[in-house]
């Protein structure tokens, strides 16, 4: 299988992500796991290069009709999804292939606690807003792909066309993504010595 | 003040608040394996950083490993690769590794517990969904990404939102037939495959207070397959039990210490909790899923439900009101980090014994670790499941994920006592999936169609 021909993004550069901006690419259905995001045969490598041309790839290949192969949202930015998107698997290689494909923000009704973690990690902020507001969203795209869409991460505001909506997002979340803190390996290796208290105070590093 | 387990343990580990509002939670036990490791440690090398606590994480293989031909190097070179790459990331930092060729390798999830690494108060993590089975022991256990082992391999900590917490009560007994699995599918049936986000699930009640910590493990392991990122047993005399004598349990006096610290991070009797659902023990069949998720599924003498989700039923060419019962089978797989341990393999043995599979079936029993497999061979477990016409397999996930060659082929249906049938799962885009018990998949594979076990265990000896 030939791999998607869709632009291949560039990671998001260290610091605040305050809004973003793109076309969107909807995707339906409930309960979409990271088996399907991403099989787990493309986990066979030491490295996350290339993920980006097999996501979806059974789904792809079942449906030619899916909107991962649908020309028309070739560069979008925003993927719009339903609910419990990214359960299962806590493979990252899931988001790294959302990622490399140009992804940049999820907006949808629900969302994995560890996809939306690891999504965050790389830059991803996923939104979530009433089913109502997705599906007018999805809609939207579906009838007019190029309409812009605009996510503004600290409100939670989303706009597109007609549409403004408010989607949530875990405020420690929201925070890291304003202050540009949402890759936190600085952040947790700043002020190592109160790792170090914590550790010598736990009986169980400390032969109880 | 009266507290949950959870937020004893959450306390105990936190730093402190990051300027993002997310908690720095120290991590007591870091465990990797081959797959979803080596990116975090070529991230740290390309940083120049060190591990921070390199005796505080552990490692095996597992994912990707052979089952069958396992002399290196493996014939399947990506699994040759992957393996080398762990075994020279952990020589490079520092980390205990069980190679496939130690006898302690196996699962992540079965050998943290086998060895008495996974003990009641700690937080622990791994770059694996299901590391919620450590729970089962009073740990806190969390499933995490690549980034995150990188952040733990770095700092030995996580940023983290904490997790409301909701009690399960699994009142009342199990009757015969009817295992922690059946258990464990009941509650995502009846809470949902999101029913559990943005929760720890506490399991207790009669039910689980008689389990053994095998069988709690069970529970614990599926919790994220409810949407619960962590799922946990408060420890107790079972627990402290299991421990005694392990090589990485405390032994003389510091175990009687270590009991006492483990005892007082039980949840207190009157904690609150966000959340309280009740389940009838007595009331649970043996459980088969029909569709694409672990939370459609229904008893063995039930019906598929008449508003069944239609893309689940159209992928599983099943009709809504029909019986799962009686669907023919192609594979049967016991194993996995949910159903691979000793008490697994010795139920689904009681079934098998004296009995054959059935002509059409490819039936696989994989132990979760070589230390089972031992185990399993000393008790005369593998010549009962050879005899039956079953294939005895080396130690690994092996068919529950289809990353090495145990793999469903086209629209196969796979009677499996792993945790997720997911489409394309088993490692074929078409093929499906049949959870339930290691017994219900013994009986399934005799039988070359979906059985209720209990049928099958009429008059056999415990």
């Amino acid at each position: 299988m030939s791999g998607t021909n869709r632009q291949i993004g560039i990671a998001p550069p260290a610091g605040p992500i305050l809004t973003v901006s793109g076309r969107g690419l909807p995707l339906h259905g409930g309960d979409i796991d990271t088996d399907r995001i991403m099989p787990a045969r493309f986990l066979r490598s030491v490295s996350f290069e290339g993920l980006e041309r097999h996501l979806f790839e059974d789904d792809r290949i079942a449906d030619g009709r899916h909107p991962f192969n649908d020309e028309r949202y070739h560069g979008a930015t925003i993927l719009i999804v339903n609910t419990n998107f990214g359960c299962g698997s806590s493979r990252e290689h899931a988001p790294q292939g959302l990622a490399r494909s140009g992804i940049r923000a999820i907006v949808g009704e629900s969302f994995s606690e560890i996809f939306q973690g690891n999504a965050a990690v790389l830059g991803i902020p996923c939104l979530a807003a009433d089913h109502q507001w997705i599906d007018r969203l999805q809609t939207l795209v579906e009838q007019t792909p190029n309409v812009a869409i605009d996510v503004h991460v600290q409100s939670g505001i989303v706009t597109a066309g007609p549409l403004r909506f408010v989607a949530a997002i875990p405020p420690a979340l929201r925070d890291a993504f304003v202050s540009g803190q949402w890759n936190p390996t600085a952040m947790l290796l700043d002020r190592f010595d109160e790792v170090r208290t914590v550790a010598d105070r736990l009986p169980y590093l400390n032969q109880f | 003040m009266a507290e949950t387990l959870f937020h004893k343990v959450w306390n105990r580990h936190a730093v402190r608040t990051l300027s993002s509002g997310q908690t720095q939670l120290f991590v007591g036990l870091h465990l990797v394996h081959e797959v979803t490791s080596p990116q975090a440690f070529d991230m740290l090398r390309q940083l120049g950083w060190r591990v921070a606590y390199p005796n505080r994480t552990f490692a095996t293989v597992d994912h990707i490993v052979p089952t069958l031909a396992r002399r290196r190097p493996f014939l399947d070179l990506m699994a040759e690769e992957m393996t080398t790459a762990l075994e020279r990331n952990c020589q490079e930092f520092g980390i205990q590794l069980w190679a496939p060729e130690s006898r302690e390798q196996g699962i992540v999830h079965i050998i943290g517990p086998e060895l008495g690494l996974t003990q009641p108060g700690m937080t622990i993590a791994c770059g694996d969904s299901h590391t919620s089975t450590h729970g089962a022991f009073g740990a806190i256990a969390f499933g995490i990404g690549t980034s995150q082992v990188r952040d733990v391999l770095a700092s030995q900590c996580l940023a983290l939102d904490p997790l409301k917490v909701r009690r399960i009560d699994v009142n009342g007994r199990l009757s015969e037939g009817v295992y922690a699995k059946d258990v464990i599918l009941t509650i995502i049936r009846q809470l949902g495959v999101h029913g559990g986000v943005g929760y720890a699930y506490e399991y207790g009640g009669g039910a689980i207070d008689r389990m053994t910590v095998e069988e709690r493990m069970t529970i614990c392991n599926m919790s994220i397959e409810g949407g619960a990122r962590a799922g946990y047993v408060n420890p107790d005399e079972t627990t402290f039990a299991f421990l005694r004598g392990r090589p990485f349990a405390p032994s003389g006096e510091s175990f009687e210490r270590a009991v006492t610290w483990w005892r007082s991070m039980a949840s207190d009797r009157n904690a609150p909790y966000d959340d309280r659902v009740a389940i009838d023990a007595g009331s649970i069949e043996p459980t088969v899923t029909w569709g694409i998720n672990p939370g459609q599924s229904v008893g063995i003498s039930e019906r598929i439900p008449a508003d069944g989700d239609e893309e689940a039923l159209a992928f599983m060419g099943f009709a809504a009101n029909a019986h799962v019962r009686g669907t023919r089978i192609d594979v049967a797989f016991i194993g996995s980090c949910t159903n691979g341990r000793l008490s697994d393999l010795e139920e689904a043995a009681r079934v098998a014994r004296g009995h054959h599979v059935a002509p059409h079936v490819k039936a696989l029993v994989v132990p979760g670790s070589q230390g089972i497999s031992r185990a399993a061979e000393a008790r005369g477990l593998h010549q009962v499941f050879i005899d039956a016409g079953f294939e005895w397999r080396g130690a690994g996930c092996s068919m529950c994920l289809a990353m090495n060659t145990d793999r469903l082929e086209g629209r196969e249906i796979c009677a499996s006592s792993s945790n997720r049938n997911f489409k394309g799962r088993q490692g074929s885009p078409t093929g499906r999936t049949l959870l339930m018990s290691p017994a219900m998949v013994a009986a399934a594979a005799i039988a070359g169609e979906v059985v209720d076990v209990r049928t099958m265990l009429e008059g056999v000896p415990a």
